[in-house]
């Protein structure tokens, strides 16, 4: 049986083919069968980890607390540079330019992205706004998100960041950002679980040393950052206190 | 360590008084009433020991305190203690915490400067291998409304 591969079902579709390249590349390394399995949804990704189908993760850091403290997973590395951040915007028509001018009432389009929702409803609580007094719209992807803003059927959007980013111009220009998140602690870890947790020290130093081999390097570049970079298990769980502190 | 705030630190007119703080530690503290407002989208990290010793700090704390990361750390968190703050607030946080479980709520903390902000904190226990090693308080921007509450609350509970 080979070892299972997954990934946070959030990972922006540009990327697919990149974690792929992943895939094939950890598989040469490792000398290991490993089989890349993608989920629609995160309700779905959740129930294969119930299931204990899933060995290798490159997990939403909402999850990771429970990868931890109820699977046994470890962390191996997280993406450098890259932390998950959220912005809340509104169309550039909206007179609205600051969060604490919307009002109770309100409908925000978000997506299934549990990190990015709750960093997007710590930023709106200082406008006494709680799931208890918006509506709160579900779409597939942040390009539907920022459709339903334009088109009028929502008055915010709760983005991932990064993703916003790469919105295509003529949407941003369209779009007024009125807050983006500065957390810097929030990050998507790959993490290893008890099956393959004989291997860690390997993996984590293969990994780690990725940008250095040319095929390495241009496997990064598919997934969109530069190098890989050790995640202690300290740091690890000082995200998860923070993600908790958050929840409450 | 913690030491008196110092005039030449103030920014503004201030005015004087001496906290008493923990196991018989007393500071003078100067304070103004200028409030600097919480930076959006911003959290503020720290770790403390079991003591509330400051262990880590991030850079907006840094930022939004006024005093260096050096000054912070080794620091007791009652560094950021204002006197409009009732004692009850910081016992009810301690008796909580203490027992294993997160405390939450809204506190004026006081700047190196003299000047004060609000935030919305949270503190949780650290538990490893099952017991508790340290805190880790984390602080947002807390609703306008919810900090009008407080400023009629607190100084009832003195």
């Amino acid at each position: 049986m080979p070892y299972q591969f997954t990934v946070s079902p959030d990972f922006s579709p540009d990327h697919l083919s990149g974690w792929f390249f992943f895939n094939t590349w950890l598989q040469k390394q490792t000398g290991q069968a490993i089989h890349l399995e993608t989920y629609d949804s995160f309700q779905a990704q959740l129930e294969a980890i119930q299931r204990n189908e899933v060995d290798l993760i490159y997990a939403n850091p909402f999850d990771a607390a429970m990868l931890v403290r109820e699977k046994g997973f470890l962390p191996l590395v997280r993406a450098n540079g890259v932390a998950d951040e959220a912005i809340i915007a509104v169309s550039a028509e909206s007179s609205v330019d600051k969060v604490t001018n919307l009002m109770p009432g309100i409908t925000i389009a978000v997506t299934e992205d549990p990190a990015v929702l709750m960093m997007g409803m710590i930023m709106l609580e200082s406008a006494d706004l709680s799931a208890d007094n918006i509506q709160t719209a579900i779409h597939n992807s942040y390009v539907l998100v920022a459709k339903n803003l334009l088109q009028g059927n929502a008055d915010v959007g709760i983005f991932l960041a990064e993703a916003y980013d790469d919105l295509a111009n003529i949407t941003k220009n369209k779009l007024k950002i009125l807050v983006r998140s500065q957390i810097s602690v929030i990050h998507h870890s790959l993490m290893i679980g008890p099956s393959l947790a004989d291997k860690r020290d390997d993996i984590q130093n293969l990994l780690v040393a990725m940008a250095l081999g040319e095929k390495g390097n241009s496997v990064l570049k598919s997934l969109g950052f530069a190098s890989w970079i050790k995640v202690e298990d300290e740091e690890m769980e000082f995200m998860i206190d923070v993600m908790d502190t958050l929840a409450i | 360590m913690i030491h008196d705030m110092k005039p030449e630190d103030m920014i503004g007119d201030y005015k004087e008084t001496r906290l008493a703080l923990y196991r018989s530690i007393t500071r003078l503290i100067l304070y103004t009433d200028i409030e600097t407002p919480y930076p959006d989208g911003k959290l503020i990290v720290s770790t403390t020991d079991k003591e509330g010793i400051i262990t880590h700090v991030n850079k907006a704390f840094v930022e939004i305190s006024g005093y260096t990361e050096d000054e912070l750390l080794d620091s007791p968190h009652s560094i950021l203690r204002h006197p409009d703050m009732p004692s009850a607030a910081f016992k009810d946080l301690w008796d909580t915490v203490n027992k294993g479980i997160p405390w939450q709520g809204y506190v004026k903390n006081l700047r190196k400067d003299g000047g004060y902000y609000w935030v919305k904190a949270t503190v949780i226990p650290n538990i490893r291998q099952g017991k508790v090693v340290s805190y880790t308080s984390v602080r947002r921007k807390p609703s306008r409304t919810k900090v009008e509450e407080c400023i009629k609350l607190y100084p009832t509970l003195f």
